[in-house]
Parts: structure tokens; C-alpha cells; sequence
């Protein structure tokens, strides 16, 4: 059928190619591929980083299509738990985010943040260690100084690879509230951090300091009806850079303009419907995620139901809206109930912009396909999907009857929830973490 | 998630069938626009308190619960409801009464007053503050009403506790007086004057009988378009949740 043909071009007969979960089963919390796509790196709860690598395409004539697999590249601990004497409150050590800078010599670097302090790791290889040492010998042993006649080189042999990740950079004590974003500039020399209230512009070679660039607190406290809840620079103008709030606004700043970005250059913000309001029009209405396309054009913003493009040119409203579970709209209340309604979904441009996507609930993720307009729902689970098998469209049914593959919204699982996605820059290889389990999925060639 | 709020109402799995015994011998008044706004604003002020006792709370949350609580109280203010029962309950002139919901609206300016701003003023800090307060504290209302006290003083950061304690204390004494609306003066009365369908908010604007696995408040969905008669499958309140919620405040 024409429209089966078209629904897997969006979703191109993804594959399930491997699921991990992670040793200790804590739950993922950001997932990003570097900019090659050759890395992919998670967070978790615990405070640890996952690096994958991308193995080396196999072309062989038993699995002629057979794409290179993702494996445990690096592990390590990225933040330790802490506590803050002064407020006697413990600081969480799950990694909030992660961006990779680009890569400009044999090691890889990423900044990975908690709520108070940003990181940046180095993380290389190490395949030769040198022999032959003087002083000391193999196993590490002082030698006996008097019993050495002869004086050698010690050379360089080969040893299994060995991957370390060593902290270069600690950022910390620049915030008060809990920072929500991290964003690296154009410039690469450049990065910034965005808390509640504040977006701190920080030099990689510097840590003792770091520039205020937004600070929105009021003066009095209790006139706080606002908060920033994220940002990210433009991927191509080093100067300008987006943040969104709560109240479903986006502003756009130029750093040329003044130190302090506090007024916006642009502000975009749809008006409200006012057919669709209620009580809970604010809280759905808070952006959770904002992410600039590739090609700079556009911006994508996320809330609680709907995901929006906006063109950069036009402030008044966004372009494209579209609709991730609407029909959640007339569960606000129970959803608010359970909290669900703060639930901070991201979403993701692939790489040539033209199609989105965002997690639900249920496990499910939805791809939106900005030229044909057609959606699909797919499911990350182990129990819906065999490795290799090709992911089946789920659907929701909103009322009346169910078909027999249909879920009715009284079914759906709010505890599996789908936060973090990730989206190869280049191919059509997605990351998605369902609580603490990575899926990865693949384009099936041809 | 938050479970306080689970009870252990049967739920029928809904099919696409629907039983219609159970729909007829389940009709009951559907809960009234006041008592579901009403319903909201309670449970928006418990989630305020509950995020003090976490380690730290999320502040784009309590923004967002904040505002709403705001948005409700200004709305029972234009409507008189507000006023109404203020007048009711005390008699004193309605003046006084719009002073108090301006304390969410707006700072007052005694409040602003004479602050100092501390590097690091926390709810934390104000809660100790608080408790040492509560000993000479001559309310005699519920210590539902303290609790809230610290919150909305307190929600993210409180310049200046000592000053602010004499204005706000007043004023939330009123507030809270209109959500104990006549006259209980203990929150077992707070929970118990709610109608049991308050906690089986399952009435839904098309009238459907489902009942949702999510829970009670499907009666509030419908506050942003008229409702259609709908009707409320019969269901009882588990009131071992009311003593946990007791509980909770009273140690607060």
C-alpha cells in the first residue's frame, strides 16, 4: 500500500540493533552523539558516562548489509554526590546533559554537567607503553641503583588498547540555581551554562571565572513567575544564542548587543487559544527543550504536548505544530496529579532537518516528517521487538472501539516514559533511552 | 510519582464495553466548577508543601504550581467567591480580604522593606526559623495552615524571615480560613467537608463511564469548556489516605 511505503520512509524499517542496559541498572538520563556520529555518549542517574564507539563497517558476503554496531567504548564516573553544608541539601550526581566539542586531535572531549558543576573530559586512547625503563623495572620496582652497568632507551611496545577518561576542566560554584542545559559555541572556545534563573558564558581554559550573560531573578523572590528551562547557542553565529522558559516563550540574544543579554532581540511566543484554556494551559504550555537546526534556520521547541517550529524570521507564531499525544489533553488533571505534567521531554532534529523527533509514554517515540507531513509511533521495548526485527507503528486509541493492535489510553504505562532521545548527525541512526535501557536502532538498507 | 493521592478505588478495565447497571446506579450530582477549582487549589498547595520535604526542590515545578494556585485564587477573587466566603465566615469588611490573595499577586511592600539579601537565603534556613516561631504561634487553627506558611513565604527564597513573619502570617490565616470554608478548624475537617466525589473525579464532559486507570480528576478536565451533564460511577474515598495526608501536615 502507497501509505505503508510512505510510512517507513520516515521510519525507514528501523531496526532494532542492540539494547543495553546498563550494569547497574540506573536510569539514563541524557544520551548524545558526537559529531561525527562515531561516539555516542550516555548519562545516568548515578552519575557515570557510558561512551560507545561505532565498530568498523564489516563488508562481508555473509552480512552484506550489516552497518557497524555500537559497543562500550569507555565508562567512567563523571560526578560523585554531594552536599552543600551551606543549605544542607544534598547535590544529585546524575548527569544532567552532555556535548561533545568537535574534535580537533586524536583525543575526545565532552563536558558533562550535574546540577552545579560542569566537567570537561578528556578521554583517549592508549595502545603502547613504553619498556626498558632504568630506574625501575618491569613490574614497577625500584631498582637497585648501584646494580645498574648499562644505560638503555626504553621504547614504545604495544599493549591492548586502553581507553581513559581523565577530568581536564571542573567548572563549579558559578550556580545557585540547578543548571538545565549546557551549550558549546561555534567558536569552540566558548560554552555556556543555564540554570533556573542564570546562563553563565564560560572560557574552556578558564574556570575560576565565568560571565553572567542572563540573569532573569527578580528582585524579591516571591515575584518569581518565570524560570529558564533551556538553552543553546546558534550553531553557526558564535554571538547568538536561544533560551526558553516556563511560560512557553522563546527569546533570542546577541551577545554583540550588550554583556548583560537580559533584553531579548527577538521574542517568540504564540498567542494562546483561548477555546483551549484552563488551569493547566500554563504548566503544559513550559517549554522543555529548545534545539536549533542543523542548518540554522529554524528552532524546535518542546512542551508538554506538542512539539512547534519555529522560523527564526517570524516571532508571532511557529510554523509547524505538531501533536505528540493529544490525547493526554483531557487527562491534564490526572497527569498533574501524578506529576507526569512536569515531565521534560526532549526532542531532536535528524540531520538533514527534515524530520523530528520526541518521546511519550508507554515507551513510545514519535517521528514527525516536516515535507510529507506523516507521523509514526514506534515503541522501544524488548518485549515488542526481536533484534533485527523491524519496529512495528503502534497506535493509541483515543475512544470508542479499540483495533486489535490499538493501545487505549487507559493502557498507557506513565512510568515508562521516553526523555532522551539522540539522532545520528548524518545517518538515519537513532539512540533512545527508556528508563535505564539504550536502544539503538538503525535505517535498514534498501 | 506522587502516591499520596492513590486510593483504592476499583477500576474497571475499559474495553469499549460499558456497563450500564453500574452507569445507572452510579449517577450522582457531578461535582460543582467552585468545588473542582476548589479541589485544585487543595491539591496544588499540598504538592507546594510535599516539595519542601524533598532534598531540593524543583523550582520550575514549583513556579508552575505557584502560578497556578495564583491563578485560582485571583479568579475566586474577580468572581466574589473569595470575598464571599470571607464575609461569611467573619463578617469583617471585604477590603481587608482582597489585601490578603495580593500577597501571592504581589509583594507587599512592608515585606520588601528593610531586607538585606543573604548569599544563600533558603527555605531551609526559614524552616528552622519557622519551627523556633511555632512555639509563641497563637493561631489556633490547623497546623495545615502553618505548613503553608513556611511554603508560601518560603517557596524559593525568603530574604528576610523575621519581618515578613508578622504580615504574611495574618494574611495566610485568612487565605486559609476560606479553605476550611465554614467553620472545621482541624484538617480532618478540611478533607472531610469535600464531597467524596472529589476523590472520584472520573466525570468526564462526554459523559463516558470509563474509569481511568490515572485518577480522580477527570471533573477538572472539563474547566475550560462548559460541562455537559456527566455523570460519576460511585466510588468511595479511602479515607486511610486522608489520615496520611494528616499526618504529613501535622508533622510539618
Amino acid at each position: 500500500m502507497e501509505e505503508d511505503a510512505e510510512t517507513r520512509k520516515i521510519s525507514s524499517s528501523f531496526l532494532r540493533d542492540h539494547s543495553y542496559a546498563t550494569e547497574a541498572a540506573d536510569i539514563i538520563s541524557t544520551v548524545e552523539f558526537n559529531h561525527t556520529g562515531e561516539l555516542l555518549a550516555t548519562g545516568d542517574k548515578g552519575g557515570r558516562v557510558v561512551i560507545f564507539q561505532r565498530e568498523q563497517e564489516v563488508k562481508s558476503k555473509n552480512q552484506p548489509h550489516r552497518r557497524g554496531e555500537y559497543n562500550v567504548y569507555s565508562t567512567f564516573q563523571s560526578h560523585e554526590p554531594e552536599f552543600d553544608y551551606l543549605k544542607s541539601l544534598e547535590i544529585e550526581e546524575k548527569i544532567n546533559k552532555i556535548r561533545w566539542l568537535p574534535q580537533q586531535n586524536a583525543a575526545y572531549f565532552l563536558l558533562s554537567t550535574n546540577d552545579k558543576t560542569v566537567k570537561l573530559w578528556k578521554v583517549s586512547e592508549r595502545d603502547k607503553r613504553p619498556e626498558g625503563y632504568n630506574l625501575k623495572d618491569e613490574d614497577g620496582r625500584l631498582r637497585d641503583p648501584s646494580m645498574i652497568t648499562v644505560l638503555r632507551v626504553p621504547v614504545l611496545r604495544p599493549m591492548d588498547l586502553m581507553v581513559e577518561a581523565t577530568p581536564r576542566r571542573v567548572f563549579a560554584n558559578a550556580h545557585t540555581y540547578h543548571i538545565n542545559s549546557i551549550s558549546v559555541n561555534s567558536d569552540y572556545e566558548t560554552y555556556m551554562s543555564a540554570d533556573d534563573l542564570r546562563i553563565n558564558l564560560w572560557n574552556f581554559e578558564i574556570t575560576n571565572q565565568s560571565f553572567n550573560i542572563v540573569d532573569i531573578k527578580p528582585a524579591n523572590m516571591e515575584e518569581l513567575t518565570e524560570v529558564i528551562t533551556a538553552a543553546e547557542f546558534h550553531p553557526h553565529h558564535c554571538n547568538t544564542f536561544v533560551y526558553s522558559s516556563s511560560k512557553g516563550t522563546i527569546r533570542l540574544c546577541d551577545m554583540r548587543t550588550a554583556a548583560l543579554c537580559d533584553r531579548h532581540a527577538k521574542f517568540f511566543e504564540e498567542p494562546e487559544d483561548p477555546s483551549n484554556r484552563s488551569f493547566f494551559s500554563e504548566i503544559i504550555s513550559s517549554i522543555s527543550d529548545v534545539k536549533f537546526s542543523h542548518s540554522g534556520r529554524y528552532i524546535m521547541t518542546r512542551d508538554y504536548l506538542t512539539v512547534k517550529v519555529w522560523d527564526l524570521n517570524m516571532e508571532n507564531r511557529p510554523i509547524e505544530t505538531y501533536q505528540v499525544h493529544d490525547y493526554l489533553r483531557s487527562k491534564l488533571c490526572s497527569l498533574y496529579e501524578n506529576d507526569c505534567i512536569f515531565d521534560k521531554f526532549e526532542c531532536v532534529w535528524n540531520g538533514s532537518d527534515s524530520v523530528i523527533m520526541t518521546g511519550s509514554y508507554n515507551n513510545f517515540f514519535r517521528m514527525f516528517d516536516r515535507n510529507t507531513k506523516r507521523d509514526v509511533t514506534l515503541e522501544a521495548s524488548r518485549e515488542n521487538s526481536k533484534p533485527r526485527a523491524i519496529l512495528k507503528p503502534r497506535k493509541v486509541c483515543v475512544g470508542g472501539k479499540r483495533r486489535k493492535d490499538e493501545i487505549s489510553v487507559d493502557s498507557l504505562d506513565f512510568s515508562k516514559k521516553i526523555l532522551h532521545t539522540a539522532w545520528h548527525p548524518s545517518e538515519n541512526i537513532i539512540a533512545v533511552a527508556a528508563t535505564n535501557n539504550l536502544y539503538i536502532f538503525q535505517d535498514k538498507v534498501n | 510519582m506522587d502516591t499520596m493521592f492513590v486510593r483504592g478505588l476499583k477500576r474497571k478495565c475499559f474495553d469499549g464495553e460499558e456497563d450500564i447497571e453500574g452507569t445507572l446506579a452510579g449517577i450522582k450530582a457531578i461535582p460543582s466548577y467552585n468545588l473542582q477549582r476548589q479541589s485544585l487549589l487543595d491539591m496544588s498547595l499540598v504538592k507546594l508543601q510535599l516539595c519542601h520535604m524533598l532534598v531540593e526542590p524543583n523550582l520550575c515545578r514549583s513556579v508552575l504550581i505557584a502560578n497556578t494556585v495564583r491563578q485560582i485564587q485571583e479568579e475566586m477573587t474577580q468572581d466574589g467567591t473569595w470575598q464571599m466566603i470571607n464575609t461569611q465566615s467573619t463578617g469583617q469588611a471585604s477590603l481587608d480580604r482582597l489585601v490578603s490573595t495580593d500577597i501571592l499577586c504581589r509583594s507587599s511592600r512592608d515585606q520588601a522593606e528593610g531586607k538585606h539579601v543573604p548569599a544563600y537565603g533558603t527555605f531551609n534556613k526559614d524552616f528552622e526559623n519557622d519551627q523556633a516561631q511555632d512555639s509563641s504561634d497563637t493561631m489556633s487553627t490547623a497546623s495545615a495552615v502553618q505548613a503553608p506558611r513556611n511554603l508560601q513565604s518560603s517557596v524559593w527564597e525568603m530574604e528576610n524571615p523575621q519581618e515578613n513573619k508578622g504580615n504574611f502570617q495574618k494574611s495566610l490565616d485568612q487565605i486559609f480560613e476560606t479553605l476550611e470554608n465554614k467553620s472545621p478548624n482541624s484538617v480532618e475537617d478540611l478533607f472531610s467537608e469535600v464531597d467524596n466525589s472529589y476523590y472520584d473525579l472520573d466525570t468526564m464532559l462526554t459523559g463516558m463511564m470509563s474509569n481511568t486507570k490515572m485518577g480522580h480528576c477527570d471533573s477538572l478536565e472539563t474547566f475550560s469548556s462548559s460541562t455537559n451533564t456527566a455523570s460519576n460511577s460511585n466510588c468511595k474515598s479511602d479515607l486511610n489516605d486522608l489520615d496520611h495526608i494528616v499526618e504529613i501536615l501535622v508533622e510539618s
